[in-house]
């Protein structure tokens, strides 16, 4: 709460210019027919999205060339607010002249960006963004239609708002794209939690199989373990400590060197690290048919030593213990 | 032509006449009633016409009290609170009933309430949308109930709950009885001691008096715990110096609303019965609630197909202001309780748009609007996946 918080009402004031031209002028709203894709040798999909019992549903036309899946044209109708009336046509137009594909990779954010007046302000306000997120499943739907690819398995999915159907994974998607942080936040995305409350947390009316702040929990530590990791991997190595640096090495030794040597019956352990004046020196052992091979001075040292300089640092120092 | 103003359940005009009556308030006599000299006593005739014309309008007795608040929400969490206090707190009684459909001030008063470990029962609405005697016998409890609190009338759907029946039921189970008059006051007649209420609550900007003043009847003997402490204003009941014009505002904004009742009755219900009907004649729609139970200024119309939020847009683009109770359109995307409690076909739940009149509502802004609205319908059902 603060002082932009206090008058209230602001709904519409949110709304980009964009959105309210979009609301008041649609230019991709209406519908396709067989007779039309026949005219431009393509294929009529029509996708489903949404409910009218949710307040939002939507329903998508495509006409798709079978031979490149370029979709030629596409038009929407929808039941909505103008949120939702705006993202749709936005939605249309963004899939004219994209392969079934590339119109995958569109996102709910990508939808929203689109009817940005000035690139660092949303266009609709946070309780709105269900909306396009709504064109993010339709568009999965059609590509879903038009692949012949399981559309009973979008049915099947797990459900986690039974209330406005999202699923577990619209949910996680969603909790990824945006970089939510808090429940309310997914539940202003996503609308799941925003009628019976029960897939929230357990208590509510209805004992649930997923519920949002688990979900939430678990998905910011997923993103958290990836980003350590990430941060690891592009860590330059003489800047990690000792323990990184194991690791490291163990990584390589896994990915390159060790594949190798268990092919022939023989592995490699380390056995201790050392940094001495700016480098880095391994000792390693032998085993198995390793340890008494001859090469394992000469080539197949050279060859561990490489991959490490290769792949961490050239300044690794390899030594045969 | 002006643009229309039909949301007269959110807030009124301020009639010109209560406007005028209060300007003196502000620069020439200006004093605080509490005061001793002449700028302070001067006031306090006008201030005694103001609560002859709110007793009279409500018909409370002398010995009764009617405390000048902010507003209908002061008026709810004083009676709401302070039956906490006074009851239950002390371990008198348990707890307190109230309904699904109740304003959010009564709702989160009580929800309020349950953090405090108190019981609360929110009553189911009949299939004609209100809570009848039948149904608080149910529910009520002499040994637990301390306090009833139901809306005299609806703000959504206008529709009237039998107040006197209900009242009677609390009190021959040992509890008091509280109701939100808010959207009662001037469009039906509200008689407390015909009733037998125990506390009212009422909001002037209801009834063309301006917004931030309020006002709460309590029954002699009913006596409740003040929301705000400080002076002795109000007798020590509700502290705060006494808002002056808003008073004064409100005073002859009650005589008025009282006194145009039967034009409320006839000229305003044949308006708004001209514009229900309009509504009816267009295919695959529905008014919430019969006609003869409802306030005489509310629609709650449902039209298929057409979201709430997306039509008062429509309508507001052509200069007439309705309002909706369609999730979309609240910051918490709440479906509208009142739908969920009436059990209304889940999918009008998001397509509900309320139209509602004042005296001041003219049959020429009626006839404008059905034009418009009519178009709009036409507009976004071809817009719609879900046309009918």
């Amino acid at each position: 709460m603060a002082k932009h918080d206090l008058v209230g009402g602001s709904l519409w004031e949110q709304y980009s210019s964009k959105v309210t031209q979009r609301v008041i002028n649609p230019s991709f709203m209406g519908d396709l027919t067989e007779e039309d894709a026949e005219k431009k040798g393509g294929k009529l999909i029509i996708a489903d999205w949404g409910a009218e019992v949710c307040g939002d549903a939507v329903r998508l036309y495509w006409i798709v060339d079978p031979d490149t899946d370029i979709i030629l044209d596409a038009r929407f109708k929808t039941f909505g607010c103008g949120t939702a009336i705006a993202s749709s046509d936005v939605m249309a137009e963004m899939c004219i002249g994209k392969t079934v594909d590339q119109v995958l990779e569109i996102t709910n954010l990508d939808v929203e960006r689109e009817l940005r007046d000035e690139a660092d302000k949303p266009a609709i306000p946070p309780q709105k963004m269900h909306c396009s997120v709504m064109a993010y499943d339709v568009l999965k739907k059609a590509a879903s239609i038009y692949k012949g690819v399981d559309v009973s398995r979008l049915e099947e999915e797990d459900i986690v708002c039974q209330c406005a159907r999202v699923s577990l994974k619209t949910i996680k998607d969603v909790i990824r794209l945006n970089d939510l942080k808090t429940v309310e936040d997914v539940i202003h995305y996503t609308k799941a939690g925003a009628f019976c409350k029960s897939c929230i947390r357990p208590g509510g009316h209805e004992p649930r199989k997923y519920y949002i702040e688990n979900i939430l929990r678990e998905v910011r530590m997923e993103m958290e373990k990836e980003e350590l990791s990430q941060h690891l991997e592009e860590r330059d190595f003489s800047s990690m400590t000792l323990i990184q640096k194991h690791r490291a090495v163990e990584k390589v030794l896994d990915e390159v060197v060790r594949p190798i040597l268990i092919l022939d019956g023989g592995n490699v352990e380390v056995l201790d690290m050392k940094e001495h004046e700016g480098s880095t020196e391994v000792f390693l052992s032998y085993l198995g048919v390793c340890a008494g091979c001859p090469s394992g001075q000469t080539f197949t040292l050279k060859k561990i030593e490489d991959a490490l300089q290769e792949n961490l640092d050239s300044h690794i120092r390899v030594n045969i213990v | 032509m002006e643009r229309i103003y039909l949301d007269n359940n959110a807030t009124t005009i301020v009639d010109p006449k209560v406007k005028e009556a209060m300007d003196p308030f502000y620069c020439q006599m200006y004093g605080n009633p509490n005061s001793l000299h002449d700028f302070g006593t001067e006031v306090h005739p006008y201030m005694r016409i103001a609560f002859d014309r709110l007793y009279s309008g409500i018909n409370a007795r002398d010995e009764d009290d009617i405390l000048i608040t902010s507003c209908a929400t002061e008026s709810n969490n004083t009676v709401i609170k302070g039956m906490y206090y006074k009851l239950i707190k002390p371990g008198k009684k348990t707890q307190v009933i109230t309904t699904q459909v109740e304003h959010p001030c009564v709702a989160n008063s009580c929800r309020f309430l349950e953090t405090l470990g108190v019981d609360v029962i929110y009553l189911p609405v009949n299939e004609d949308g209100i809570v009848d005697g039948k149904i608080l016998r149910e529910y009520i409890d002499p040994d637990k109930t301390a306090l009833v609190s139901i809306m005299w009338a609806n703000n959504e759907t206008g529709l009237i709950f039998p107040i006197k029946e209900l009242c009677q039921v609390a009190h021959e189970n040992g509890a008091l009885f509280h109701t939100d008059a808010v959207q009662a006051i001037g469009k039906i007649p509200v008689d407390v001691q015909d009733t037998g209420v125990d506390f009212l609550s009422f909001s002037g900007h209801k009834f063309h008096a301006p917004k931030g003043i309020g006002g709460l009847f309590i029954r002699k003997g009913r006596d409740l715990p003040p929301l705000l402490h400080g002076g002795e204003q109000m007798a020590g009941k509700r502290a705060g110096t006494v808002d002056v014009p808003g008073l004064v505002g409100m005073g002859l904004a009650m005589e008025l609303a009282v006194s145009n009742l039967d034009y409320e009755s006839t000229e305003v219900r044949r308006l708004r019965d001209i514009l229900e009907d309009a509504i009816l004649a267009i295919p695959d729609t529905i008014v919430v609630g019969q006609r003869k139970i409802r306030t005489p200024n509310t629609i709650l119309a449902s039209i298929r197909g057409v979201e709430g939020e997306a039509l008062i847009w429509e309508l507001n683009r052509q200069e007439i202001a309705a309002s909706t109770g369609s999730a979309c359109a609240s910051e918490s995307l709440e479906p509208n309780p009142t739908f969920v409690a009436m059990c209304v076909d889940d999918q009008l739940a998001h397509t509900g748009i309320r139209l509602s009149l004042s005296r001041f509502t003219t049959e020429e802004e009626i006839e404008k609007t059905i034009d418009v609205l009519k178009a709009s319908v036409e507009r976004l059902r071809n817009i719609s996946s879900r046309r009918p």
